[in-house]
């Protein structure tokens, strides 16, 4: 049995649900679709995605829809939760019953921690999390993964530099989590006081003996960093003003600083970008937070063609 | 020393860590259930130093999840014509099903109310569990 087949009915609740097997085949299975899309227009004709955001994120619900879309199948929106039966006080679980009666996979993103869980318990059919709260955002660890699997050739033996908000950032979490998965891997966790690493993670980087330096500015990283992973430092993190644009400039990704990393080295974020990389860095090969988003879409096409049972 | 007769047909929760008997006579409802009951603290133990126990005539289903959950030292013997027919240590539960919620405002059960709460044991030593919905860790 080809491993994305044991996926069909599965939900995709949080990032660590699947083993680095499983990720491998769909990241197999991704780059079929990409490399042959012709083969897979049609793959998932007949079949209905519900995308229901219960807060707004049109990034995700485009990339979900048009992965959707390429594969032939349709997609139905709940695009404003405010003048649906949500709003009327109808629970979500009820919600979920009643679209899970309509369509053959549910996408969900919710503010609330857990929510995705609490779907899949009720949905019949496979639920994937497009986000709940802070904790867990599983398909953007899908995309970070895939694009340092296909642009590294490898997961594994590498010195992966998260720079920004390491405190509050879930994509950095989710991420770091499942690096740790893989042999060889160490960190550089390069932020302010203020937004360090959160201590349990840091606890469990050290029982799991992984290598890690946390440092707060990045000059001393760049050089050895085969991936660097920039977040959003936001203001509202900060007790006050002069803190907060005494430290941003630290964790802004300049040319200059753009110099002092590998040639082979990439520059990833999970978008959107506000002022931590400069635009001046856009053109240069090593910046591929575009085509990070555009392989994203080629992951959650594996995703649902895996779930659906389709491949 | 202070005597209860011992009983012939019945339940002796045994081990109670000295101060909690009061707090699991409550919790199991044992005043409410018209069984003669007895409860006795501060008892010398050569296991325990001091320990409490409850003496329980009659036939009662004790909810062991929540024994082991309020004191996982405890030990549950079943006695029949006057001899210990069945002895159970509870212990803590892997799963906890109900009985404890979860405490983090941003979990969906804060606001999903019908939501039954679910708990798994994540770490034994410090009494920690983990919200089978949000994550969030919780010590009992
Ligand atoms: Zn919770």
């Amino acid at each position: 049995m080809r491993a994305e087949t044991a996926l069909k009915g599965r939900s995709f609740i949080n990032a660590l649900d699947l083993s680095p097997e499983e990720y491998e085949a769909l990241f197999r299975l991704a780059e079929e679709i990409r490399h042959r899309p012709g083969d897979f227009a049609e793959a998932c004709k007949g079949k209905l995605l519900a995308t229901l955001f219960f807060e707004p994120s049109t990034r995700t619900r485009l990339s979900f829809e048009a992965a959707m879309l390429r594969l032939g199948g349709q997609v139905l929106s709940v695009a404003d939760p405010q003048t649906s039966s949500v709003a009327k006080g109808e629970s979500l679980a009820d919600t979920i019953r009643t679209v899970a009666g309509y369509a053959d996979l549910i996408v969900i993103r919710h503010p609330k921690e857990g929510a995705a869980q609490l779907a899949a318990r009720y949905s019949p059919v496979p639920v994937i999390n497009g986000g709940d709260g802070a904790r867990e955002h599983p398909t953007q660890t899908l995309t970070d993964l895939y694009t340092i699997r296909t642009l590294k050739g490898r997961l594994s033996h590498l010195t992966v530099a998260f720079c920004g908000d390491l405190r509050y950032g879930r994509t950095v979490h989710s991420l770091l989590r499942a690096l740790c998965r893989y042999p060889g891997i160490r960190f550089f966790l390069i932020s302010p006081e203020e937004l360090r690493l959160p201590e349990p993670l840091r606890e469990e980087l050290q029982a799991q003996g992984i290598a890690y330096h946390e440092m707060e500015q990045m000059e001393e990283a760049l050089p050895q960093a085969d991936v660097l992973y920039m977040t959003r430092v936001q203001k509202e993190r900060f007790f006050n003003e002069e803190d907060y644009l005494r430290l941003r400039d630290f964790y802004v990704l300049t040319p200059e600083r753009l110099q002092l990393l590998r040639g082979d080295a990439l520059v990833m974020h999970p978008l959107p970008r506000v002022t931590e990389i400069a635009y001046a860095v856009d053109s240069d090969p090593r910046a591929v937070y575009f085509q990070q988003a555009r392989l994203g879409m080629y992951a959650r096409m594996a995703l649902i063609a895996s779930l659906l049972g389709v491949v | 020393m202070l005597r209860v007769d011992p009983i012939q047909e019945g339940i002796v929760l045994d081990h109670i860590k000295a101060g909690l008997g009061m707090r699991i006579f409550q919790e199991l409802g044992l005043a409410e259930k018209g069984l003669p009951v007895a409860l006795l603290m501060n008892v010398p133990s050569t296991k325990l130093g001091r320990k409490d126990m409850i003496k329980i005539t009659g036939v009662l289903d004790l909810d062991l999840t929540k024994l082991g959950l309020l004191d996982p030292g405890i030990t549950v013997n079943y006695i029949r014509g006057g001899a210990v027919v069945r002895k159970v240590k509870p212990g803590l539960p892997e799963r906890v099903v109900g009985l404890i919620r979860c405490r983090n405002p941003r979990c969906i059960t804060s606001t999903e109310t019908y939501v039954v709460p679910e708990f798994v044991l994540v770490n034994p030593a410090a009494k920690e569990y983990r919200c089978s919905f949000c994550g969030e860790r919780l010590r009992v």
